[in-house]
């Protein structure tokens, strides 16, 4: 069974949201990889990149499907994890932990609570996550 | 009834273990007003023997390349083709398989794809190939549609001396994207070529079979970021420096000669090659080497996101076949022919083609159109008279004449293309002149 | 056996030779003479190998595919059925396949015949008013349907049409082919019948709307009852309908897409007519349509002088899109059509239609215990499909896995994931040429591995045991990108 922290906040299109300060690190849930399946190439943005609530930032590609990421936030990309472009398989391995994707400076902390907790998320999930 | 096997009997078992009464009940979906009754207004069927005979009627009325000795080229080579390569691209197993989805049963045309790759690779110098396309002329335009992707820029400028059906097709595929084409000739295309040009479309040898220069094109679109795009002749590249030379970023063309039949132009077999940086973006299939689970080497499909059923309206192109039957005799072809084989058949066509070129501008009033530029097995001659009536009377000799070029350009009036492959001896060359010979000397009558 | 089969480039040694050239007869000239030493070559990296190597080469690896001609192959959307010795024979006829395209048009009035007569048959077959060959294949023909459409609006003055509507369990090449023509997509979503949702159509349906594509009988097997309902409020809309013909077979004499309200369509020739796939072409997306877009095929138009009975080449269309082929097409494949339409003829096409009709159904309705069927199990046209989602839910078996276990009994899957509607979708399509005792076996096998999947579903995760080789790592080849074989390079590449 996929995990869901208890301590994150999640989107609807799979991304999760750690907070620390004004800066949240956001990558793809445990449920989101296992659908993907290997995880072969990943496209992010470049920092300073300025993101808009629910605006794509990136790709994610597994060997038989491609999906968009989208930013559950309205920020300024402030790093990325260039760690996992030559790694992506951090982000089937360890997707709360190593497999982060990118940090952002929040515009907005309002939009937060717009987000899942991990009992809605597990909810939304199971209920085929649409 | 042709081809199906059920008969009456089975058909009635499965109508009841369906459950329903008959076949109409199976129609119900279809509302009553749009089915179709009674006889499709079509033709009667013919039973195998007389349909062979219908056929055989059809072809006989067409003066082909066993009877006749062709001297069209023009993107479409008489060749030699070795007995092995239909012998063996015909077998069941590969023809009547589809497009290898399935890699564990389909081992035997993946392995041929991965081999063909290499060999589009060999031939071209370039990096990475795909598994094949429909033809030259959609390569090219897929390569404009690659280039503008890639340089996010609108521009497309073609050289004049590409084949006019490509070019064609190109403009199609350009018009139908709003991007703008550019024909540009040897001369201006240094100066057309701007910061807002995507890529430059090249051709060598190009349409009247001659070298085109591709070092200073090369330095003057790679100065503005853009990419070159060459298209070539698989055959001459067996004597002829590969396009990766002159850092070429694309190098497409058809591979038609290489084991497949003229057919009528088509079907065809488009080759694409580029960068190995370019692989994300490029088009088409792609074959690569993996292992199994057990470690064993394999081959499969791969880079398939790119692709039209994965990413739909963010593909990078909506081609989703390949041409892998003639990519599969291409394969066989290069193989058969090998390394020197291939080589022997260029510089066959090479010489067999100077040698007629030689022969025919001694006959009066014949002189070559474009005759300081060197050309590999095709060359423009000038005629006294238009060649239109030149072709007409060679048919008598038994001779399919070359191109005429009058429609290709105010310049080009009276122009003659020929081609001269390994498949024509210095016997027919002969009776080629002789018969110009005769009919030009009628002419002046 | 040894499963191994070497790359020929593995096989090859220095200076061995296969085919048999002839030696040359004219005065030989250097070539750095004829073509200029800077422009040639310093070496070529090909193989070297005997003809004996070629023959045992390519026949070992013909015995690793798996084809019709080795067994039943029920992968749906696809309509692999047999493809007729006859016309193979007819292709290779060198009066057809030994044609120049560009030889004189009074020396090819039979291929030209032919491809006229083939055009207006199909025309006939699905009710419309000319055909083009020149499409390579399926997704060719779309993207030249949309280039006609778009050329339509403009030729009106009709600017403002920029958004083609196609639903979502559409194959993805209309959504890559409209977006290629620069149409911006609008997908909508299907009914709970897997059908077109009239309220969804309506609601995306404006003045801004250039066309509908619409595969039918559509990717789930299902014939759209509503067509002519859906074809008017796009037409009221003041937009073209375009049918996806990948399912024609199931229509074959029993209905006509021309007659339901469509505007155009494509065909594939190397699905319906039986042309042989090729491991992935060559094929014909053959496009019929209706007089409205007739001024907009592409050209060369292939005319018939009513007086003289002579047929040639129109180029002169001043409405045509343009060029998409470097000739006009796959001839080749036109005459293996033809072949097999003449040997059906009007009887023989409407039979196709039945019994591809009844073999999915007799498969649906056996198969409909050990799976489920999509939307409620309704009458299917020419295919079924399942879902292991039940199979999925109870051991984790998926579609995937149970296609790979088919192998092992020596059976082609399914389509798999497709259409992505339907999740863990096993899309079957027997076509009308398989047998009841062909499709007995293929049900017999499919309900074995149902209690497989619940008794030993280890078995059906590891499959398939018993082929050339066992599941690959499709992750490996994405991330290695081994696209050709590296040896053959680093010996000799040619310096700068």
């Amino acid at each position: 069974m996929a995990t869901t922290p208890a301590d994150l906040k999640y989107s609807k299109t799979h991304e999760w949201v750690r907070l620390d300060g004004n800066v949240v690190t956001i990558g793809i849930t445990d449920h989101a990889q296992a659908e993907l399946g290997d995880i072969t190439y990943l496209d992010l943005p470049e920092p300073g990149r300025v993101l808009q609530y629910d605006g794509q930032f990136g790709e994610v590609e597994s060997v038989k499907a491609v999906s968009e990421l989208f930013s559950p936030v309205s920020g300024t990309v402030a790093e990325i994890n260039s760690e996992i472009v030559d790694h992506t398989e951090s982000v089937n391995e360890d997707p709360f932990g190593k497999g982060w994707l990118i940090k952002v400076e929040l515009a907005n902390p309002s939009e937060l609570a717009e987000l899942m907790s991990a009992e809605d998320y597990v909810k939304f999930a199971e209920a085929g996550g649409h | 009834m042709a081809y199906i096997s059920n008969t009456d009997t089975d058909r009635l078992e499965m109508l009841k273990a369906i459950g329903v009464n008959s076949f109409t009940d199976l129609l119900a979906p279809i509302p009553e007003a749009i089915r179709w009754q009674g006889d499709l207004p079509i033709p009667p069927a013919l039973d195998e023997h007389n349909l062979y005979r219908h056929l055989s009627a059809l072809a006989a009325r067409n003066a082909n390349a066993e009877q006749m000795a062709c001297y069209l080229g023009a993107g479409i080579y008489d060749h030699f083709r070795p007995a092995v390569v239909g012998a063996l691209a015909s077998r069941g197993e590969f023809a009547t398989a589809y497009t290898p989805y399935q890699p564990e049963m389909s081992q035997g045309m993946l392995q041929a794809v991965y081999e063909f790759q290499t060999m589009i690779c060999g031939l071209t110098g370039m990096e990475i190939s795909n598994a094949s396309m429909y033809d030259a002329a959609t390569s090219l335009a897929e390569a404009a549609l690659m280039a503008v992707h890639t340089t996010g820029r609108e521009q497309v400028v073609v050289l004049n001396n590409v084949h006019p059906n490509y070019r064609e097709v190109v403009r199609t595929y350009m018009r139908s994207s709003s991007l703008e084409y550019v024909e540009a000739s040897t001369q201006t295309v240094l100066d057309l070529i701007t910061a807002n040009t995507a890529c430059v479309l090249t051709q060598s040898p190009d349409f009247f079979g001659c070298i085109q220069e591709l070092a200073p094109i090369s330095a003057a679109i790679h100065a503005v970021g853009g990419l070159l795009v060459v298209a070539s002749d698989p055959v001459a590249l067996a004597l002829l420096k590969p396009p990766a030379q002159y850092d070429a970023d694309v190098v497409v063309g058809e591979g038609q000669s290489l084991g497949n039949a003229m057919a009528f132009g088509g079907p065809l077999l488009g080759f694409f090659a580029c960068k190995k940086k370019y692989v994300r973006s490029f088009p088409g299939r792609i074959v690569g080497g993996t292992v199994d689970a057990e470690g064993r080497r394999g081959y499969t499909m791969t880079l398939r996101t790119r692709e039209q059923d994965i990413r739909r309206e963010k593909a990078t192109s909506n081609i989703c076949t390949n041409q892998s039957l003639l990519a599969l005799s291409a394969t066989i072809y290069l193989s058969a022919l090998g390394k020197n084989g291939l080589i022997t058949a260029a510089d066959l066509s090479l010489q067999k083609a100077h040698y007629a070129c030689t022969e025919l501008c001694k006959l009066p009033g014949v002189s070559m159109l474009m005759p300081d530029r060197p050309f590999f097995k095709e060359f423009a001659l000038r005629l006294p008279v238009d060649p239109e009536n030149v072709n007409e009377k060679l048919i008598a000799y038994g001779i399919i004449g070359g191109l005429s070029l009058t429609p290709y350009g105010s310049d080009l009036k009276n122009g003659w293309l020929i081609c001269v492959t390994e498949t024509k001896t210095r016997a027919d060359i002969d009776a080629l002149v002789m018969a110009v010979g005769n009919i030009l000397s009628e002419g002046t009558h | 056996m040894d499963s191994h089969e070497p790359l020929i480039f593995e096989m090859s040694r220095a200076e061995r030779r296969g085919a048999n050239l002839p030696d040359c007869d004219v005065e030989r000239t250097d070539p750095a003479l004829l073509l200029g030493a800077a422009n040639l070559r310093d070496s070529l990296p090909l193989p070297e190998v005997s003809e004996l190597d070629v023959v045992r080469h390519f026949t070992r690896l013909s015995q690793r595919n798996y084809a019709i001609d080795t067994g039943f192959y029920p992968l749906g959307s696809c309509t692999m059925k047999y493809n007729p010795r006859i016309n193979e024979r007819t292709a290779s006829l060198p009066g057809f396949a030994g044609l120049h395209p560009l030889q004189p048009v009074e020396t090819a009035q039979g291929a030209l015949e032919l491809i006229y007569l083939l055009q207006q048959h199909l025309a006939d077959i699905c009710g419309m008013y000319a055909t083009t060959l020149q499409p390579s294949a399926g997704a060719h023909g779309e993207l030249l349907s949309m280039m006609m459409i778009k050329a339509y609006h403009a030729d009106r003055g009709d600017t403002k049409r920029k958004v083609v509507v196609i639903p979502d369990s559409a194959h993805g090449t209309n959504p890559a082919s409209a977006a290629s023509c620069g149409f911006k997509v609008k997908g909508i979503p299907s009914n709970s019948k897997g059908c077109t949702d009239l309220e969804q159509l309506k609601a995306a349906l404006g003045d801004d709307t250039a066309a509908l594509m619409l595969t039918n009988p559509n990717t789930v097997g299902l014939f759209e009852s509503d067509i002519t309902e859906i074809c008017r409020l796009v037409h009221e809309a003041g937009g073209l309908v375009y049918c996806d013909g990948a399912n024609m077979n199931a229509m074959l004499g029993l209905t006509r897409p021309g007659d339901m309200g469509f505007d155009v369509m494509h065909f594939n020739l190397h699905k319906t007519f039986s042309t042989p796939h090729g491991g992935g072409g060559p094929g014909c997306g053959a496009v019929s349509v209706k007089q409205l877009l007739e001024p907009y095929l592409p050209i060369p138009v292939v005319g018939k002088d009513e007086q003289s009975g002579k047929y040639a080449f129109d180029h002169a269309r001043p409405k045509s899109i343009g060029k998409i082929h470097s000739f006009y097409g796959a001839f080749l494949i036109a005459v293996r059509a033809y072949t097999y339409i003449r040997a059906l003829g009007p009887k023989g096409l409407r039979a196709v239609g039945e019994n591809a009709v009844i073999n999915a159904n007799y498969i649906r309705t056996q198969l409909q215990e050990s799976y489920d069927v999509a939307y409620g199990n309704p009458i299917c046209m020419h295919e079924v499909v399942l879902t292991a989602s039940r199979q999925k839910q109870r051991s984790g078996v998926r579609a995937l896995d149970i296609s790979k276990r088919l192998m092992d009994y020596g059976i082609h899957p399914p389509t798999n994931y497709f259409p992505l509607i339907v999740p863990e979708a096993l899309m079957i399509e027997p076509t009308e040429t398989e047998s009841k005792q062909t499709l007995d076996h293929f049900i017999g096998v499919m309900k074995k591995i149902a209690v497989e999947a619940i008794e030993c579903p280890e078995q059906l995760k590891t499959a398939p045991h018993f082929t050339p080789v066992s599941r690959l790592d499709e992750t490996l080849a994405v991330k290695s990108l081994d696209l050709r074989y590296e040896p053959l390079f680093t010996d000799s590449e040619p310096k700068q």
